[in-house]
């Protein structure tokens, strides 16, 4: 027990609401505001915080679950990786179950496929290390956050000299899909709920240019109750006073500037690239790829392997989920043929999905 | 797969620390901090790696200041 535990004080959520209430209190249209991060999707969930909000606020999640936006085509590559002999996949637990076009990696591995699942990417440095007459491959799937991790462990490799160690990158950064979020006239965000770990790395002033552009207001929020309901309350008052500035709540970890021993890891070992989300498509300059000087490091290139046809999952409504335009309940497979044991679609799988929150808490 | 926690820089050797929360241990790389950090500090730990480090004086200050704002019953 320390300190930081107050930050899920019950009655410091209960006088937010309360605040959040009586501010928002006759409005005829709710105002909407969109979390683009899985971790606060799950606490919205987690902790029921729509439950303590007026009608007259609504919460929409969008794209910011990593494994959900990563399109199909790049598990099916994983799972071509995972079938060549003296090859070791190491991952994130979240892909083990995500279906490709026609398998997972957990279907995978059951056939006797080497996946393993890591805490940490140097973990799967060290498999490397261990296993020199093998390839190991690890599945880079994230966002900023994550990223810096994934180049800090191909700088890792670099020192021990591994000639074994490949990173699968399909790296995504945040800020461009709420660009193209905000530009769309059928959702009409009223200000987002911005990423709280995204933003220690890049910097609260990454999102100035939504708030210049498209005058949303953005708020950048903790992951505890007490910050997603200071957040929210920060965005109501925004918009009643109808202005669309940065602010950070979360000022106890992210500075305006963000990281910039992580930024310089991230410029040194990836390079922008003209990334594919899933249900948003490819979105210019959105994604991380291996830099051209860590080419040896660059499964893709290093292990050429044939990759099955893609295939889309028939009726599967990810897209339309990921971008805030339906519920996991106005999906016609959600809890009947897509549950978290079988699920069809990616967000019904990572444990940040919107749909494996939504099943998993039912509101 | 964005979440961090909290926790506490017990001892630092080179650019590896070891932290602590709740009598949970794990091994943290300080290669990504762009801040000092020393014995007691809490750094967000994500996969291994200190991403950020906590700033002790501003959680302390948010919080008294939403206790003030939202529950004055909670001031001591």
């Amino acid at each position: 027990m320390n300190y930081l535990d107050s930050f899920r004080d019950k009655k410091l959520v209960q006088g937010l609401a309360r605040r959040i209430a009586e501010l928002t209190k006759g409005r005829s249209k709710p105002l909407v505001f969109m979390e683009v991060c899985g971790t606060h999707t799950m606490a919205i969930y987690q902790y029921g915080l729509r439950s303590l909000l007026p009608p007259e606020v609504r919460l929409i999640s969008g794209p910011g679950c990593p494994v959900c936006v990563t399109p199909n085509g790049y598990l099916d590559r994983a799972i071509a990786l995972s079938r060549l002999p003296d090859l070791i996949i190491a991952t994130f637990g979240d892909m083990l179950r995500v279906p490709g076009s026609s398998s997972s990696l957990m279907e995978e591995r059951a056939m006797g496929a080497d996946v393993r699942i890591v805490y940490s990417p140097l973990d799967a440095v060290q498999i490397a290390a261990r296993n020199p007459g093998k390839r190991v491959v690890f599945l880079g799937v994230g966002f900023e956050t994550t990223a810096p991790t994934i180049a800090g462990s191909i700088l890792a490799a670099k020192v021990q000299r591994l000639k074994n160690y490949f990173v699968l990158a399909s790296h995504k950064t945040m800020p461009e899909p709420m660009a193209i979020l905000s530009a769309d006239p059928e959702l009409s965000v009223d200000g987002y709920i911005c990423p709280a770990h995204v933003s220690a790395i890049i910097g609260a002033n990454a999102y100035r240019f939504l708030c210049e552009e498209y005058r949303v207001p953005c708020v950048v929020t903790g992951f505890e109750p007490t910050d997603v309901m200071q957040g929210v309350e920060m965005l109501v008052r925004q918009a009643l006073e109808g202005v669309s500035q940065v602010e950070i709540q979360y000022s106890r970890v992210v500075r305006w500037e963000g990281n910039a021993k992580a930024q310089s890891v991230l410029a040194e070992v990836f390079t922008p690239y003209d990334a594919d989300w899933r249900g948003i498509g490819i979105l210019p300059g959105s994604g991380l790829k291996i830099a051209e000087a860590y080419r040896a490091f660059d499964a893709e290139l290093a292990i050429p392997v044939a990759v099955e046809e893609l295939r889309e999952h028939q009726g599967c409504q990810c897209g339309e989920i990921l971008k805030g335009k339906i519920t996991p309940f106005d999906c016609p497979l959600f809890g009947t043929v897509c549950t978290p044991e079988s699920p069809v679609g990616a967000c019904m799988v990572s444990s940040e999905g919107t749909c494996a929150a939504a099943f998993k808490y039912g509101i | 797969m964005c979440v961090g926690v909290p926790m506490q820089v017990i001892s630092i050797e080179g650019d590896q620390a070891m932290t602590e929360v709740d009598g949970v241990k794990r091994e943290a790389s300080l290669m990504l901090l762009d801040q000092e950090v020393k014995l007691g500090d809490f750094v967000i730990v994500h996969a291994g790696f200190a991403i950020s480090k906590l700033d002790e004086e501003d959680a302390r200050e948010t919080l008294a200041l939403m206790r003030e704002a939202y529950a004055p019953e909670l001031m001591g």
